[in-house]
């Protein structure tokens, strides 16, 4: 499947400046595994030495938290648009 | 674990005894700058001092006590300049330290202290937050303050930057309360409502801020987050200095993020090193609404990982299902030997209307959260009615009237004693 990845500032020096790029892959797992493939560094930066996703990185598939759904086997339909975000809030 | 160190002299200064930005999760050190996560490992920054390097004056209480009646006269504790006090701005803090004697005695409380920080200039906490990250945006340049905000935070990024001259542009999630949109719109800065929730919102930002439309913005509580989030630790100063130099025994803290809490723990701890207060044990207590209370559950399940959860309570400035600081909230509850408790919709209000009832405090929700979560602290025993309890009150209910609607009039009468008389009896 072929989706588009939105890449965040502090990730761009992986993506040779790009803010969007694209990859294959039917789960976020295999489009991480596919990102690493184009620009070696990523995975690392998105995973910890577990193969978890690190616990201030949010991933969005089409809008949707992954961790509100399966995770790294969360489904990435053609066409998917993700989003991938550092923890950040407010409130107190 | 790498250290930078800082190679202009005057950017140093204009951050006081910061010397660094440090990840919380692994330990580097980048310098001071308009970053928030950490390029190797995505935790979040925050400021690294040193408050004793040589050349730097001695912090002592006296040096504290000569200060303004604002949070400058913590400005030595702070990544601010030395002349802070003197640019425009909205001067927060030194808010109140109420007595709640009525209240502690209805609850069983042996001492009780109200911590009001509706009494800020937009009536709540965030006014000291906004302080700090807007003399940051200063240093780096930027001129328009930004945010996602629940409301609270609107209203003071709105206000400090018609104060300093800056633009603004400030995001929120539609559907707030009437009373925090129009708080925050009479600054006249731009205030755009988004479809979604305060998580979406806050996504928004993240990404506008890798985006040419976002260029040149200081995001308070994004780019700017390790200097604004220092502003909550001047809490913990002025409670511990209006209690005469000493750390109260028991704190309850409400928990939207988590990002008031950590720093309030990080200012006592602070205070202790460099010997303002005795080293003596606290325990601290985090506040959640049930409705959005993913740090009390993973507290109660004894996980060290906060799992988000979708928001719905009237406690909207507590209202972030996705709380970044959520587990160093976990942490710092279980070392301290405090807890994280969450209570009903129904228990926030009869919460605010005790406050209001008792001390003559008018309370937002989540000031209800904390005395809500106070008061049920008190009765499942967690909290020990005999040591010295501190309570924040973070915000100020004029903004969200609709929580106690049912409040009003006693009764409608002609003007004449013998109805009046009627009416009462």
């Amino acid at each position: 499947m072929a989706v588009t990845v939105r890449i965040p500032t502090i990730l761009r020096t992986y993506t040779a400046g790009s803010a969007e790029v694209s990859a294959q892959g039917a789960t976020l797992a295999e489009v991480i595994d596919d990102l690493e493939a184009n620009h070696p560094g990523l995975r690392a930066r998105l995973l910890d030495d577990a193969g978890k996703l690190r616990r201030f990185v949010n991933v969005y598939v089409d809008d949707d938290d992954v961790r509100f759904s399966e995770g790294l086997a969360t489904v990435t339909g053609e066409g998917a648009k993700l989003s991938i975000i550092p923890a950040v809030a407010g409130g107190c | 674990m790498s250290t930078i160190e800082l190679d202009a002299p005057e950017l140093a200064s204009s951050f006081g005894p910061a010397v660094a930005l440090s990840c919380r999760e692994c330990g580097a050190r980048v310098p001071l700058g308009p970053q928030y996560v950490c390029v190797e490992c995505f935790g979040p920054l925050e400021i690294a001092y040193d408050f004793t390097a040589p050349g730097r004056a001695p912090i002592t209480r006296e040096l504290i006590e000569s200060g303004p009646a604002s949070i400058w006269r913590y400005a030595p504790l702070l990544p601010v300049p030395a002349d802070v006090a003197s640019k425009p701005n909205l001067n927060p803090g030194w808010t109140r330290l109420v007595r709640a004697e009525n209240l502690g005695r209805e609850l069983g409380l042996r001492s009780l202290h109200i911590k009001d920080d509706s009494g800020n200039p937009t009536h709540s906490f965030k006014d000291r937050v906004v302080a700090i990250a807007l003399e940051a945006a200063r240093t780096f340049g930027f001129t328009t303050l930004s945010c996602s905000s629940t409301g609270n935070l609107a209203g003071a990024v709105g206000a400090a930057a018609a104060r300093a001259g800056l633009d603004s542009c400030v995001f929120i999630p539609a559907g707030l309360e009437t009373g925090k949109i129009v708080m925050a719109g009479v600054y006249e800065g731009e205030l755009i409502a988004i479809d979604g929730t305060y998580d979406e919102v806050n996504r928004f930002c993240s990404e506008l801020i890798g985006d040419e439309a976002g260029e040149g913005w200081g995001f308070v509580n994004v780019n700017l987050r390790p200097y604004y989030a220092e502003g909550s630790k001047t809490l913990a100063y002025e409670i511990a200095e209006q209690l005469g130099w000493r750390l109260p025994e028991q704190i309850v803290i409400p928990v939207a993020s988590g990002s008031q809490l950590t720093k309030i723990d990080k200012g006592f701890k602070e205070l202790i090193a460099l010997g303002l207060v005795e080293d003596a044990p606290y325990r601290i207590f985090g506040a959640q609404a049930d409705g959005c209370s993913p740090v009390a559950a993973a507290f109660r399940d004894g996980h060290d990982v906060v799992q988000p959860v979708r928001p719905d309570t009237i406690a909207k400035s507590l209202a972030i299902g996705n709380p970044a600081d959520g587990p160093y909230v976990l942490d710092i509850a279980r070392r301290t030997g405090g807890a994280v408790e969450s209570v009903s919709d129904k228990e926030v209000v009869e919460a605010i209307r005790l406050l209001a009832r008792t001390e003559g405090v008018f309370a937002e929700p989540a000031g209800g959260v904390t005395v809500g979560v106070l008061r049920k602290l008190v009765e499942t025993g967690k909290l020990d009615p005999s040591a010295e309890t501190v309570v924040i009150n973070s915000g100020d209910g004029l903004k969200t009237l609709d929580a106690v609607a049912g409040a009003g009039l006693t009764a409608t009468i002609p003007p004449s004693l013998a109805a009046f008389r009627s009416a009462r009896s």
